[in-house]
Formats: C-alpha cells, sequence, structure tokens
C-alpha cells in the first residue's frame, strides 16, 4: 500500500463517524452560501453580486441540493454523493480563481466565494467518507396504471427537450471566437475579459459532467433509458420536433443555427464513420477524404465562377452523385485493401487520406489539370434555390416569425442528420448490421457461418464513404467552400475521436460525440496555445474514466465493465488467432 | 442409401509436417460418424479441409455430389456447418443474436431493404427470429437467449455453438470435440441433443476423446493416427482393434484398457 493511500485510510478512519453529520452540514452551508455575493464587483457573468443565484453559483446550488442524501439512505448514494460533491468543488474554487483573475485580486472576492469553496471541501470530504456500499441503484418503473404511457412519454418529450435545452445554452454562453465567427484554429489574441465567459462555460460544463454522473449512479440515467427505450418513438419525434422549432426560438439571430449546422454536418459524418467503426470493426482513418470528394464534387458541378467546370446541376441530383462518387471511391480503395488485418487497413487508408488532400492541392493547372484551384479551393458556392423560388441565401418570415437565413441551412443539417440516423439505426438493427458486428467479434466465425466477410465489410466501408460523400456535398453549401485545409487527418482523427468518445456502435454518442468535439475547441479558445494541449488531456480523461465513451452501446457497457472481458477483448480479436482449431 | 460427403484423398502438409496424409471418408444419410485419435493426430486439421478453412493440398470433398467450395461461407451455404473445438461464438452478441447470424446464408435482405424496411423485410425478420428461438429452446437455452453468450457457462456456450450452426440449415454438421470441458450431466445430455439433431435427418460427423461417449453414440468410428486413417468400421470393431489401442497409448498391454 503506498504511503498517500495508508494516509487516506486512517484520515477516512478518522472522519468516517462524523462523515453524514459533516457532509450534510458542509452541503447546507454550501446551500446558503450560493445566496451570498462571490465577487465584489459587477460585470462577471451569472450576477455573482446580489442574492439571487446565477450562472456558476446556481450549478453549485443544484448540486448542494444532493446534500439530502446525507439524510435518506438511497441505493448508490456514495457514489453520487461523490461525484455532486467534487464537481460542485471543483466549479466553486474555478470560479472563485477566476473571479479573482478577473477582478485583479484574492481582495476582490465575495464572502460567499470563500465560503462556499470551504463548504464544498467539507461536503466532499463528508461523501468520500462514507462507508462503502456496493448497492447499485436498480432500474425503477412507474407503477402500472392508466396513466403510466401517457406520462412515460411526457418523460420523454421531457428528456429531448432537457437535452436540446443543455445544448442551447452551452451554446448561448457567449465566447469571443464564435462570436468573431473565425474558425477556431485560426488562432488570435483574446483580452482577459473574455475569460469570464469562458469560465462561465467550463462551470456549465462541469455542472453538466456533475449532473449526469451523480443522476446515473442513483440509476435515474438507466430508468430514463429503459422509459424511452419503450417509447422510443416518442422520444425520436420530440427531439425531432426540438430540433425543427428551435430557429423560431432564436429571435431572428443566425448565430447559433450557424454553429449547430457546422456540428450538424460533423455529427453526420461522424454517424457515418461509425457504421466502418462501430458496427464492423474496420479502423478507417482517412475518413475525411470520401467527405472531401463529395465536398469538391458538389463544389465544381454547382455553378461556383470560381470552378473551372460551368455546370449547375440541381442540388437533389449533386447530393445523390457525390455520394455515389465517394461510394465509388470507397468501394475502388477498399476492394483491395480490405483483405488485409486491422492494422494494415488503417495504414492505407491514412494513406489514402493524405493522397488526396495532396492531389487536390495540386490539381491547380500546374502541375496537373486545373480542376480544384490547389489551395484556394473552389469557393463562391452560390446559395441554394428551390425549383419554387425559396432561396436559402435570404431571410424568411415563416408563421410570422423572422427567421435568419442560417436557419435554412441549420434545416437542411437537420435533414442530412435525420436521414443519416435513420440510415444507421435501421442498418444496425438487420441482417446486415448483425453480420458487421459478427465479423467484428470474430471474423473467422463469421465466415464459417456462412457470412462473406469480404463482401460485407467492402459494404460497410463503401456505405461509410456514400454517407460521408452526401455530408460533404451539402457541407459544401453551407459553407460555400471546398478547399483542401479542411480535410486533414487532423478532421479524420477528430471524427474518429467523435465516434470513440461518444460511445462506439450507437447513434447518440455519435451526436454527442461530434458536438463535444466541436464545441469544446472553440469554448477552449481562451487557452490560446495551450488549446489543442487541454483538448488533448480532456479526450484522454475521458477515455480513462469512461473508456466506453459517453453513451456507450449494451454490448460495450458489458464489454467493459463485466468479468471477462475487459479492454483487451478490444486489444485482440481473437481473429487474429492463428490456430484454427 | 444417399452420400452426403465424400472426400477422397485429402492431404494437407504444413511445410515439411504433413498433418493429413490421404484420407478417404464417406458419410451417409442420416448416420453419425465418430473420428477419434491421439492428440495432433490431424482431425481438426481435416475439418478444416472440408470446411474451407484450409486449402488442401491434394484431394477432394464432394457434398451431396458436387464438389464443396474453397471458402467457408460457400461450405457453410452449400449445407455444411460446424463448431470449433475452442468455443468461438460471438461474445459480446447475445445467445440469440449468436442465432440469427447463423440465419445469415438463408435470408436475403440488403442494405436497401433494411433501411426501408418493406412488408418483406419484416416477415423475413420475424421468420428468422422465430426460427432461431426455435432452435435455441431445443439446445435447451430458451431461458438465456437474451444473456451475452460470453456470459454463458461453458457448457451452454457449447449448445449454443451448435444451435447456431444449425441456424444455417446445414445437411451434414461437424462437431469439433461437442463434449470438451463438460460434466457427466452435461455430456449426458449432449448424447440426447445429438440423437435429436440425428432425427431432423442431419448427417453428423464428431471428433471426440471420451471414447464412452463416441462408441455409444456412433454408427460408423473412424480412426485417425499421424495424419493417416488407420482403420474405420463398427464401434465394437473399433474397440476392440489392438492397433488403436497400441496407437492411444504407445505401446500394446496386457491391462484391460477398454
Ligand atoms: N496452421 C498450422 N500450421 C502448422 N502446423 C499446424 C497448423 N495447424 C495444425 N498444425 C499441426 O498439424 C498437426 C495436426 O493438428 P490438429 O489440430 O489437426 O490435431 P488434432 O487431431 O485436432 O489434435 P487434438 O486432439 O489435440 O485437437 C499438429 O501437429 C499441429 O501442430
Ligand atoms: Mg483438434
Amino acid at each position: 500500500m503506498s504511503v498517500v493511500a495508508a494516509a487516506r485510510t486512517r484520515g477516512g478512519a478518522l472522519v468516517a463517524p462524523f462523515a453524514r453529520q459533516l457532509g450534510l452540514a458542509g452541503s447546507v452551508l454550501l446551500v446558503i452560501c450560493c445566496f451570498l455575493p462571490w465577487s465584489t464587483y459587477s460585470g462577471f457573468p451569472g450576477k455573482m453580486l446580489n442574492s439571487t443565484p446565477g450562472g456558476a453559483r446556481l450549478y453549485v446550488l443544484l448540486l448542494a441540493l444532493f446534500g439530502f442524501l446525507f439524510v435518506k439512505d438511497l441505493p448508490g448514494r456514495r457514489r453520487a454523493l461523490g461525484s455532486a460533491s467534487t464537481f460542485a468543488f471543483v466549479i466553486a474554487l474555478l470560479t472563485m480563481l477566476f473571479i479573482a483573475y478577473a477582478g485583479r485580486g484574492l481582495v476582490n472576492v465575495g464572502s460567499g466565494a470563500f465560503v462556499g469553496v470551504v463548504a464544498a471541501l467539507l461536503y466532499m470530504v463528508g461523501a468520500r467518507s462514507l462507508p462503502e456500499d456496493d448497492r447499485t441503484a436498480p432500474v425503477r418503473s412507474l407503477p402500472d396504471g392508466r396513466w403510466r404511457a401517457a406520462v412515460e412519454s411526457v418523460l420523454c418529450v421531457l428528456a429531448a427537450v432537457a437535452a436540446l435545452a443543455a445544448f442551447v445554452i452551452g451554446l448561448g454562453i457567449p465566447s469571443t471566437s464564435i462570436a468573431d465567427g473565425e474558425d477556431y484554429r485560426l488562432g488570435g489574441a483574446i483580452s482577459l475579459n473574455d475569460l469570464t465567459n469562458e469560465s462561465q462555460f467550463l462551470s456549465f460544463l462541469l455542472f453538466l459532467c456533475g449532473l449526469m454522473l451523480a443522476l446515473s449512479r442513483m440509476g435515474v440515467i438507466a430508468s430514463l433509458g429503459a422509459i424511452t427505450k419503450r417509447h422510443s418513438k416518442v422520444l425520436v419525434a420530440a427531439g425531432l420536433m426540438a430540433a425543427v422549432v428551435f430557429p423560431f426560438t432564436q429571435g431572428g439571430d443566425g448565430y447559433s443555427l450557424r454553429i449547430a449546422a457546422s456540428i450538424g454536418v460533423f455529427a453526420a459524418a461522424a454517424v457515418g464513420l461509425n457504421i466502418v467503426v462501430g458496427l464492423a470493426g474496420l479502423l478507417d482513418l482517412g475518413y475525411i477524404a470520401f467527405f472531401g470528394v463529395g465536398a469538391y464534387f458538389a463544389a465544381i458541378v454547382s455553378g461556383s465562377i470560381t470552378s473551372v467546370i460551368d455546370v449547375h446541376l440541381p442540388f437533389g441530383l449533386v447530393i445523390l452523385l457525390s455520394a455515389l462518387i465517394a461510394g465509388l471511391f470507397g468501394v475502388l480503395l477498399g476492394a483491395p485493401t480490405l483483405r488485409l488485418r486491422g492494422d494494415y487497413l488503417a495504414i492505407v487508408t491514412l494513406g489514402f487520406g493524405e493522397i488526396f488532400r495532396i492531389t487536390v492541392n495540386n490539381l491547380d493547372g500546374s502541375a496537373g489539370p486545373k480542376l480544384t484551384n490547389g489551395p484556394n479551393g473552389v469557393s463562391n458556392i452560390p446559395d441554394l434555390v428551390l425549383p419554387g423560388g425559396f432561396s436559402f441565401g435570404e431571410n424568411h418570415n415563416l408563421f410570422g416569425v423572422d427567421l435568419p437565413f442560417q436557419a435554412n441551412y441549420y434545416w437542411l443539417e437537420v435533414i442530412l442528420v435525420a436521414v443519416v440516423m435513420t440510415a444507421f439505426l435501421r442498418l444496425a438493427e438487420s441482417r446486415i448490421g448483425r453480420a458487421w458486428v459478427a465479423i467484428r467479434e470474430d471474423e473467422l466465425a463469421a465466415a464459417a457461418t456462412g457470412i462473406n466477410t469480404t463482401r460485407l465489410k467492402l459494404l460497410a466501408f463503401a456505405l461509410g464513404a456514400t454517407l460521408a460523400g452526401a455530408a460533404g456535398s451539402v457541407s459544401a453549401h453551407v459553407v460555400k467552400v471546398a478547399a483542401p485545409d479542411s480535410f486533414t487527418f487532423l478532421e479524420s482523427a477528430l471524427l474518429l475521436a467523435a465516434v470513440i468518445l461518444g460511445g462506439m456502435g450507437t447513434v447518440q454518442g455519435a451526436l454527442l460525440g461530434a458536438t463535444v468535439l466541436y464545441l469544446l475547441p472553440e469554448k477552449l479558445r481562451f487557452l490560446q496555445d495551450l488549446r489543442l494541449l487541454v483538448f488533448g488531456i480532456v479526450l484522454v480523461l475521458i477515455m480513462r474514466l469512461r473508456p466506453e465513451g459517453l453513451v456507450p452501446s449494451k454490448r460495450r457497457q458489458r464489454e467493459f465493465h463485466e468479468a471477462g472481458g475487459g479492454a483487451d477483448a478490444l486489444a485482440a480479436p481473437p481473429g487474429h488467432a492463428g490456430a484454427l482449431g | 442409401m444417399t452420400i452426403v460427403l465424400q472426400a477422397s484423398a485429402v492431404t494437407k502438409r504444413f511445410g515439411g509436417l504433413t498433418a493429413v496424409k490421404s484420407v478417404d471418408l464417406e458419410v451417409n444419410e442420416g448416420e453419425v460418424v465418430g473420428l477419434i485419435g491421439p492428440n495432433g493426430a490431424g482431425k481438426t486439421t481435416f475439418f478444416n479441409c472440408l470446411t474451407g478453412l484450409e486449402t488442401p493440398t491434394a484431394g477432394e470433398v464432394t457434398y451431396r455430389g458436387t464438389p464443396l467450395p474453397r471458402r467457408p461461407d460457400l461450405v457453410t451455404k452449400a449445407g455444411v456447418a460446424r463448431t470449433f473445438q475452442n468455443i468461438r461464438l460471438f461474445p459480446n452478441m447475445t445467445a440469440l443474436e449468436n442465432v440469427l447470424v447463423g440465419r445469415h446464408t438463408r435470408t436475403r435482405a440488403g442494405v436497401l431493404a433494411a433501411v426501408g424496411r418493406g412488408p418483406r423485410y419484416h416477415r423475413e425478420e420475424r421468420e428468422s427470429e422465430d426460427r432461431s428461438r426455435e432452435l435455441l429452446d431445443f439446445v435447451g437455452l430458451g431461458k438465456v437467449r437474451n444473456e451475452l453468450a460470453k456470459a454463458l457457462p461453458y457448457g451452454d456456450q457449447r449448445k449454443l455453438e451448435i444451435a447456431r450452426a444449425l441456424a444455417t440449415d446445414p445437411g451434414l454438421l461437424l462437431l469439433d470435440e461437442p463434449t470438451a470441458g463438460m460434466n457427466p450431466n452435461e455430456t449426458a445430455a449432449t448424447v440426447k441433443l445429438v440423437r435429436a439433431i440425428q432425427e431432423r435427418s442431419i448427417a453428423i460427423v464428431l471428433i471426440e476423446h471420451d471414447m464412452r461417449f463416441v462408441f455409444g453414440l456412433c454408427d460408423r468410428v473412424a480412426v485417425l493416427v499421424q495424419g493417416e486413417k488407420l482403420m474405420e468400421g463398427p464401434p465394437s470393431a473399433v474397440q476392440a482393434d489392438e492397433r488403436v489401442v497400441a496407437a492411444y497409448l504407445g505401446t500394446p498391454t496386457e491391462e484391460d484398457t477398454a
């Protein structure tokens, strides 16, 4: 036993008899502190000065309320309290530091913050010193009765709305980088004041993590999951409705819609990649190239003045052709390489991704045919115009609400994501999807069970490429340009990270992963040069704490958390063994 | 009586080692044939040659008169299914899903059908599921159909592998040591299961080291020693043969080894 561990046990033994009282006192004190001022100057977001908690104080308050578990002994309370109190403490501490930093000194930190940090610490120590208990919270269900179905449906709707609300709130927290409309990779100086915004986002994110962890440890998430599974149609309908109605709530402002549309592009591609990686288990490191094929094709044939080909095909045809051409590339690349084992496939796809980028960088007329304008790309793609004359580039007024033009592209993305999601979900639960998973599990046994493994792997690869092509062509219209530096290896890696982070093999996971991976670097811009480093650290942390991903499939969840499974199930697929016995 | 499987002069060499030397084997409709032999005799390699997992160096295999293809999925499609000596299930799929995968060759739904989900898709899916449930009940795993394969006890995993093989509608089933690692109760249950499969007019070849199991169950037994077929005949004849005893024990003995 290490010294630290020994000290911890000794300290724990000291506190243990009073753990409940200590924790309860801490949480009550923390609740009180949330109604005291946390700063002595105005201007820090979240109204830290007056007595109504907002911003970080509200988050801390909500996490402190879990303190009721010190009184009521529910299964899983120790772990739930542990998460809630730890996150409350971290948020309180960070907020205090941010207030001090932005206010140029600790003197400008209000009494509430000081006491709050100490109270949160007590809360945390109390929670962590509770006796171990290995009861896991049961999956509860509502009592049977006439209203059960109705209540469950309402819960599904609420779940969908809450998810969207969390997203909108997170997005709504201002951040200079996004407001400037730059790409987060461009870097740029920011003033000190912006840190206050970033602290807001950080505390919101931490709050979400703490809340979700605490709720899941109390079994709330699992119970809700069981309900939404029973009423999946209601959930999908509610989610779709919420997504469609979203632009009407923006008061004519297009900023959130633009971000949401970009996330949609990213998410659609991630779901497509999830077929290849999550279902069929093929590691594709050049996936963005198929996306690029779709984007370039769409850019070239959509009447852009910078395109060397002077055609303007109708949009529907463009999507279809982009998907087909990208799928064709998928077949061309996959046919010879899919016979290779996993690691080699990864290398070949990585190479293909680079070849694609370098090729489009050079097809500028000097080294080869003039097709892509080299590094400048094909830009000025005209706005979409529907046959009825509805232009995507203009603001419209629907049902008496003024909608910014970004809403049009946003809805286009909603449709794309919905289509890709439907395709994924239906494939996953079909004969084809089962065959893919079987190949992932044990390729040789799959072959001996009658699956043409080469053909099915090729199918997964080509289908992933097809969806990427479709997403790419839509994306070209949304961002109005196709240029080589949007298709770097980093993009492929980010997509892969979104799939793994969100949870392999689930569609909600890919959506969530894409959202987190898109927003996080943007919101981390205040770190300037350290941004990507911190981003990497966050990814490593998430994978350390939750290796199965944020929303794992039932299958993967058990893979990582049941005896006999373990991470080596991933590291050494049985198909690699030499013996055929 | 029709001949289901005819293997003639099957040979498999791994570099300098000849694992299977010119082995002939015939299996008739509805027969249970045993394949025995000491460790390393080439029994599993012979199965691999039949099922397309290994390409025989020489020899020919026909199933109901037509040569068997050299690809495992096509062999299964033709009607020869198998299980593995060291169980090879899809560990993170449920028992039911494992058996459903077995239906793959007998169903048709492609990508468009799966995404479109027309009435024909639903019908096919329902039929597959009914069939798989029926097979799980048949092998005695009806109650655990929603368990993950890897969570099942060892004996159940063997049964599940048999159910998955049966889901491919085989005319011939190759079982590689179906009772390895089983306790006497489970072995007795496996005897019943093999008989029940035989009643479904599926011919069976089984590799086994449990002699009581083999001699009690098989209509005919073939003995493989160092890649060569030593002899073949009814259980009583094989049991009594001195060469077989010698092959297993190395030297003839005075002791009664039955
Ligand atoms: N892929 C291979 N490469 C090289 N040698 C092999 C290979 N597969 C099997 N062998 C060898 O072929 C011989 C026959 O092996 P096989 O597995 O067929 O024996 P077996 O009769 O099934 O034995 P057991 O009863 O132990 O299962 C052994 O000597 C083995 O080492
Ligand atoms: Mg063997």
